[in-house]
């Protein structure tokens, strides 16, 4: 930790625009830099844009940016959830699926699917906000049975978290083998993939986003304290309760927001925040925006060798940050064993 | 002065504590003591505002502490915990700079003010030398001793020590309770908004040579309930300590004469 040359801020904000880059310009048709800066050019100047620079621009602005944006806020969203649960947890193996966001967030998709909905603009829409509300109303479940008057104490929340897990998982089993035409699509989403295309994702990701991670980036200085567990924290001056509901209640908000689009993406909120902490140590106030830059980044690189190692096929992204993270997460803990880099 | 009075609290309907009533002095140090099971840590609990009380009053200077939000009452009473479960990846700079927690707002930035006074309060606990060191890497005396600090950082004018010494190696123990007396008798310079004032000292010991080594006066607990108060004279007498532990007991003078000596009578 000592000695430290370049600030990780700064790694991690490179990697985040390299990744960036990376992901506008690679896919099943390559952008070069030079299409990317005159079809940025010609829209910038208003000028008409003609010829072989029009596939361009549409792949640009109608594929790529879109898609680039939203895997940018769900990989920062899921990153930046993992660490805050981590934190609050006080546990090495806590992510944003915990409590329920995943489970329920699979149970809402796999009902909307099977219902049959009409492949139009509405019905693409229903999946996705069916996800969203299974996703909340698993994670009230969970809360409400794990409370105890006004506290919501660690271990009944874990615990809640295991049996409505495994409920819900249970349901989503029993559904998808019952169904029979829409079966490959929600198998597709509970893997991680089905990214919708366009701008309307975004936006409709955006507000949770916006909201979720900017409290949360204010709650280093309170996850720091709560690493000395509830009772010292509460003895600190801070007020432990208070905190603890509205850090669940935030973040499983962006999670379920950002889920609902891109399907259940594993690891993400389990490597980064790990990967950071061996970098930076157990900061919190360092480790939240960390999170957010190297989420994303790690995201997009996902994203986009889910996009190139199959093409014309597209892998489901979350196959890719299973297969790529699960070994590299082990390679990383065997490696840090002697640090005492937990907090 | 601080004032507890009639204290009930319990976990659930049973009561713990059944009607504790005592009083603790600026600049004193309260030794609290009693077989396991007699509610001592539950008292810690109690006046730092973990456990509420069912009944009766805590009151500092006449100011009820029950009633202040946590914050504040942060502001008032102090904590060392026992060294364990610590977040290893903190540098000792951090452990002993969230003390200031309090004082702080919600983002937790330093104030120079602050900073000094974290200096202040390490090198007063002899951590100064490790503030870079990471917790994971630091003995259980270090980590008691960085604690220490993080309480008197806190500045309150009452601080609560829940068996600071367990665990510990008898050079550290005395160590440790040698530096408690110097910052109960020489205050730390206070936290800018109010004059060095020596805070009140209650500690929960085992140890009850040490309790007659370091205490100004013994609180004895049995089953919830104060058995005995006064100073050591007072309390550690033969009969009474033989009945609450359960096991006879002699008290006999150090060879110095300063200081009684309680041993256990062998059947």
């Amino acid at each position: 930790m000592k000695g430290r040359i370049v600030h990780p801020f700064w790694i991690a904000l490179v990697a985040l625009l390299a990744a960036l880059l990376l992901s506008v310009l690679v896919g099943s048709v390559s952008l070069s830099l030079m299409d990317m800066a005159r079809v940025v050019a010609a829209r910038l100047s208003g000028t008409e844009i003609g010829g072989d620079l029009r596939v361009a621009d549409t792949i640009l602005f109608s594929l790529r940016l879109p898609r680039t944006a939203l895997v940018a806020l769900t990989g920062s969203a899921l990153a930046v959830c993992g660490t805050s649960y981590q934190g609050l947890f006080r546990n090495p193996l806590a992510d944003p699926y915990l409590i329920g966001v995943a489970s329920g967030a699979g149970l809402g998709a796999v009902i909307a699917l099977s219902l049959r909905w009409r492949y139009d603009a509405l019905g693409l829409l229903a999946v996705p906000l069916a996800s969203f509300s299974g996703a909340v109303l698993t994670v009230l479940m969970v809360v409400m049975l794990a409370r105890v008057g006004r506290s919501l104490p660690v271990t009944n929340l874990l615990l809640a978290g295991v049996a409505v897990n495994s409920f819900t998982g249970a349901m989503t089993s029993f559904l998808l083998l019952r169904s029979t035409g829409e079966l490959r699509r929600a198998i597709a989403w509970l893997m991680g993939g089905s990214a919708m295309g366009g701008w309307q994702p975004v936006l409709a990701v955006l507000p949770y986003w916006l909201i979720g991670l900017g409290i949360l980036m204010t709650m280093g200085h309170a996850l720091n304290v709560m690493q000395f567990g509830d009772e010292q924290a509460q003895q600190l001056g801070l007020p432990v309760e208070a905190t603890r509901w509205v850090i669940i209640a935030v973040s499983s908000l962006a999670t379920a927001a950002a889920v609902s689009f891109t399907g259940i993406i594993g690891f993400v909120g389990l490597i980064v925040p790990h990967l950071l902490r061996l970098l930076t140590g157990g900061d919190y106030r360092r480790l939240l925006p960390l999170s957010l830059l190297g989420g994303a980044a790690f995201l997009l690189v996902a994203d986009v060798l889910a996009r190139v190692v199959m093409t014309p096929q597209e892998l489901p992204v979350g196959i890719i940050t299973a297969l790529a993270g699960a070994p590299f997460f082990i390679w990383i803990l065997r490696r840090s064993r002697t640090l005492p880099y937990w907090s | 002065m601080l004032e507890v009075s009639h204290l009930t609290v319990g976990y659930g309907s049973k009561p713990v504590l059944k009607d504790v009533s005592f009083r603790l002095a600026d600049g004193e140090i309260l030794a609290v003591i009693g077989p396991n099971g007699a509610g001592k840590s539950t008292l810690v609990r109690a006046l730092s505002g973990i456990l509420p009380p069912q009944c009766g009053s805590i009151r500092y200077n006449g100011r009820d502490l029950c009633s202040l939000s946590v914050q504040e009452r942060a502001r008032m009473i102090a904590v060392v915990p026992q060294a364990r479960n610590l977040p290893a990846g903190f540098t000792a700079w951090q452990v002993v700079s969230l003390g200031r927690t309090p004082y702080l707002n919600w983002f937790g930035q330093l104030s120079p003010a602050d900073e000094e006074l974290v200096r202040e309060a390490m090198r007063r606990t002899d951590t100064a030398h490790l503030a870079e060191r990471l917790v994971g890497e630091l003995s259980g005396g270090e980590l008691q001793r960085l604690l220490l600090a993080r309480a008197l950082v806190q500045a309150t004018p009452v601080m609560l020590l829940d068996e600071p010494t367990t665990h510990l190696d008898l050079q550290y123990q005395i160590g440790l309770l040698n530096r408690v007396v110097e910052v109960v008798r020489q205050p730390i310079s206070g936290n800018g908004n109010g004059k060095p004032h020596s805070p009140a000292a209650l500690v929960v010991l085992h140890d009850l040579n040490l309790v007659a080594r370091y205490a100004d006066r013994v609180l004895l607990m049995v089953d919830g309930c104060v058995r005995s108060c006064g100073t050591v004279s007072d309390v550690l007498r033969p009969a009474m300590l033989s009945e609450a532990f359960g096991v006879p007991l002699e008290v006999m003078r150090s060879p110095n004469g300063k200081y009684p000596l309680v041993v256990p009578l062998m059947a």
